[in-house]
């Protein structure tokens, strides 16, 4: 549909100089940023191939690769002539990565001979001998001019390989590197299934890969990719192709291997993957229970911890023997009804004065909420009952009667925050189609209007509000039982916050996103107390958290996996240009000609 | 006699401004009354302290000689009283169906547990919703059905945009509707069209319909009775021909004739 024209490959020295320094410039703020802010010598740490790569050189690297790739590209508009990438953009990408380079020059420079370790704490000899590879200033400058260059040329390069070969060397790479960060996960898993020889053969002894197998990794990865290309997407278009019975089948049989493996994979799989997994799926129901009050029911609620916090103290009160004032040590399954029960009230409760806010209001209203929880259970005023500060220690684990599951049996732990999950996952898909999930949508888009057409918005808006805290608090029960304690300081803001991101970057409003969500930020950056693969970023996941964000609002903002209805309506002009490409509206021909014409007829 | 809807010395004010004042009139079942009125006149005023979304000053509405005053506007459509908007106010981004499905909500009762375990009442309930939206939005032709039901209400044009307020309206189960006027921005045939369809509303389902209207000619083809309301106040009341050759009404649109003083 969409045609470009193509003109031949512009000349090789007719370059754009202003978009070369400003992306050039762009990306030496970008590399001197990463540097000081510590990351490179964090993440030197952990290494990639042993020992050429490691993760905090990475880290640098591929900054001069992305910005060459966007100074070099063009923008494509209907109908106008693009000239053939060719020479001259692979030279854009070149010159943008030398100038970029600049930055890391005097980055080197100034902390070869000025000393401001005062106000920028990873300014220093680390950070320099790190940048110079320990082999003096002249080395290090020549030789992140030349790396830089190369690996702006190479960004730009990608849009001169035919899409094969592009699809090859970026998942070469992207595959090895993967393969890499998975390592732990990896390990742990080789010894379920007996494959330690595997790892072994694959991993260097200090962690990465080694120089041979990395060329393995690439190669295997790049063939799969090779293979396995538009298999996938024909399969997925076949699919839904279907119809009727057969497409309930294939539907069946989708549902019972995904259930298989996630059921069986963690009876192989060790302590490592397993407390992962028990993480991803705690911060999944918290993220489902979001999902529902800001993603279904539009209430933008910034306090959502609080009824995490009433869910892990109430179990803990409830089943801890050391709880200070009121201990019927009862077993966890009764703990957590009674749980479920008095978050709700605090649904309740917390709703009925926010919910006839709007908007901004709202949001602040329950941010305040949030913290009101926490500091009552952190203060003295209540310390008799909830142990103030010192929290609520020795909760045991979970008695299911016929077994039971300590919090630091992880297998054990996965399996139950699997079957809440599951739970919270039927509940949102029930609801969403149901008479009170259309009502949650109507809200959301037209408080006054959805009130005029007979929906009791303060009811539906405070089911939503009790909902959204029944599934916090079976996560923290869960938590709790696990950790075996709670503190009120494991509340923070923070929490709801990084809760609040799962959801955006996943997809508002939609299920399959905010699974997805959990994983990539949750399984792979971590939790705000709770280490993900990458374990090693440490307090940086928070900046990464925030860049993800920013730059998923900017060029996504329906989320990586978007409910139908989030992203028609993000982009509402591309849905009606499709529609009247498709001719949709020709039966409307006479409504199209006079939607402008406004007042006709006799008015007076 | 008990009338539908009686409105007794109805007054709204906004800070100083006296947006309605001793409005009274009654609403007889199976009427078509048209309001109309310069701009400013407090028509759609009128509209939203029937539908409870402002709140009166003074006075009271009876409607089936209980008072809705003060009721919440979901309670009052509840009651049977369901309305349309000015400037199209659809849920865009729910499907056409789904609006029309959320608009029953006040005539079903499904809750929470009938969701989660799926049971007979509930899928009965889900069918029956369905059919009805799709019998409501089959009353406007092919427009809104077929295709159409699964698209997201912003992608409709205008007029379609109006039918599908009509739609979710009819929806409520209504025994009194409130247009507010439905055939602005529409062309000649449509409004012809449409006029007619506001005729078939009373006739097969049974409404009783208010309406806000600019288009004199509509006004004419299908009321019984006229009000014609001037900076909050009634000034006439009667039939289409009674009301255009009163001379109040005749002022009130283009102002008192210019004395001739020779």
């Amino acid at each position: 549909m969409t045609e470009i024209k193509m003109a031949p490959a512009a000349k090789v020295l007719d370059q754009d100089w202003r978009n070369i320094f400003r992306w050039g410039a762009i990306c030496a703020i970008t590399l001197v940023f990463i540097s000081l802010v510590g990351m490179p010598a964090k993440l030197d740490l952990r290494l990639i191939i042993n020992p050429t790569l490691s993760l905090g050189y990475v880290s640098l690297f591929w900054i001069p690769v992305m910005f060459g790739f966007v100074a070099s590209t063009h923008i494509a508009l209907e109908g106008m002539e693009v000239s053939r990438p060719g020479m001259r953009d692979v030279l854009t990408g070149l010159f943008t990565g030398l100038t970029g380079s600049f930055g890391l020059v005097l980055l080197i420079l100034g902390m070869n001979n000025f000393d401001i370790t005062d106000p920028l704490v990873n300014w220093g000899p680390p950070l320099l001998d790190l940048l110079t590879t320990g082999r003096g200033i002249g080395t290090g400058i020549l030789g992140w001019m030349a790396a830089s260059a190369f690996l702006g040329m190479a960004g730009a390069s990608l849009h001169v390989l035919t899409p094969l070969l592009r699809r090859i060397v970026s998942s070469a790479i992207l595959g090895m590197i993967s393969i890499a960060i998975l390592e732990d996960a990896i390990d742990d898993l080789s010894e379920g299934f007996r494959l330690e020889w595997l790892v072994d053969l694959i991993y260097a002894k200090r962690g990465g890969l080694t120089n041979k197998s990395a060329i393995i990794v690439a190669i295997v990865m790049a063939a799969v990719s090779v293979l396995a290309q538009g298999k996938v997407k024909k399969a997925k278009a076949n699919f839904f192709a279907l119809e009727g019975p057969a497409r309930k089948k294939w539907s069946v049989v989708l549902f019972a291997g995904t259930a298989a493996v996630v059921i069986i994979l963690p009876m192989f799989a060790g302590g490592y993957v397993n407390s992962l997994l028990a993480n991803v799926g705690i911060f999944l129901l918290l993220a489902l229970g979001l999902n529902i009050v800001v993603g279904l029911a539009g209430i933008l609620d910034l306090g959502y911890v609080a009824f995490f916090a009433v869910g892990g103290y109430s179990t803990a009160v409830l089943t801890s023997p050391q709880s200070p004032w009121f201990a019927p040590e009862i077993g966890f399954v009764p703990a957590l009804l009674v749980s479920v029960v008095l978050a709700g009230i605090a649904g309740l409760a917390i709703g009925a004065p926010v919910i006839r806010m709007r908007g901004d209001y709202l949001a602040i209203v329950t941010l305040g909420f949030g913290e009101i929880i926490r500091l009552l259970f952190m203060s003295d005023f209540l310390k008799p009952y909830f142990g103030g500060a010192q929290g609520i220690v020795n909760v045991p684990g979970v008695e299911l009667g016929f077994l039971t599951i300590s919090g630091t049996d992880p297998k054990g732990v996965f399996y139950l925050v699997l079957a809440f999950s599951a739970l919270a996952i039927y509940i949102s898909w029930r609801l969403q189609a149901s008479r009170l999930g259309r009502s949650w949508m109507a809200i959301r888009e037209d408080e006054q209007v959805a009130e005029a057409m007979g929906i009791n918005t303060v009811n539906s808006k405070l089911m939503a509000f009790v909902v959204g805290a029944v599934l916090a608090s079976f996560a923290g029960s869960i938590m709790v039982a696990r950790v075996g304690s709670v503190f009120p300081n494991s509340f923070m803001i923070l929490v709801s916050i990084i809760i609040l991101v799962v959801v955006i970057v996943g997809g508002m409003g939609s299920i399959p996103g905010v699974i997805v969500g959990s994983f990539v930020l949750i399984g792979v950056l971590g939790g705000p107390r709770q280490p993900g693969l990458l374990q090693e970023f440490g307090q940086l996941k928070l900046l990464i958290y925030g860049a993800l964000l920013v730059f998923m609002m900017l060029k996504r903002p329906e989320g990586l996996v978007p409910s139908a209805r989030r992203s028609q309506e993000l982009h509402q002009d591309e849905f009606l240009q499709d529609a009247w490409f498709k001719g949709d509206d020709e039966a409307d021909g006479s409504d199209e000609q006079t939607a402008s014409a406004e007042g006709e007829g006799a008015s007076v | 006699m008990s009338h539908l809807l009686e409105i007794k010395d109805l007054q709204v004010t906004f800070g100083g401004l006296n947006a309605l004042s001793g409005l009274n009139f009654h609403i007889d079942e199976g009427e078509i009354v048209s309001v109309i009125g310069p701009n400013g006149a407090g028509k759609t005023t009128f509209f939203n302290t029937i539908s409870g979304l402002v709140e009166p000053t003074s006075g009271d509405i009876l409607f089936e000689d209980e008072s809705i005053r003060g009721l919440d506007p979901n309670q009052v459509t509840a009651l049977g009283i369901a309305r349309t908007f000015q400037n199209v106010r659809l849920f865009p981004n729910m499907t056409i169906m789904e609006n029309v499905m959320v608009a029953q909500h006040c005539r079903t009762s499904q809750n929470v547990i009938g969701a989660l375990f799926q049971t007979k009442a509930f899928k009965k309930e889900e069918e029956e919703i369905r059919e009805n939206a799709k019998e409501i939005l089959s009353f406007f032709g092919s427009r809104l059905v077929g295709y159409r039901l699964d698209q997201p209400a912003f992608v409709l044009s205008y007029a379609n945009r109006r039918r599908l307020e009509i739609a979710r309206a009819m929806a409520t189960r209504p025994r009194l509707m409130l247009l507010d006027e439905p055939v602005a921005g529409m062309n000649p045939k449509e409004t012809a069209e449409l006029t007619e369809l506001i005729g078939q509303l009373r006739s097969e389902w049974g409404f009783t319909i208010v309406m806000i209207e600019h288009d004199m000619r509509v006004v004419r083809d299908v009321s019984d009775r006229v009000v014609v309301l001037d900076h909050g106040v009634p000034i006439a009341q009667g039939s289409y021909d009674e009301v255009s050759i009163n001379p109040d009404v005749v002022e009130a649109y283009l102002g008192r004739p210019v004395e001739n003083k020779s």
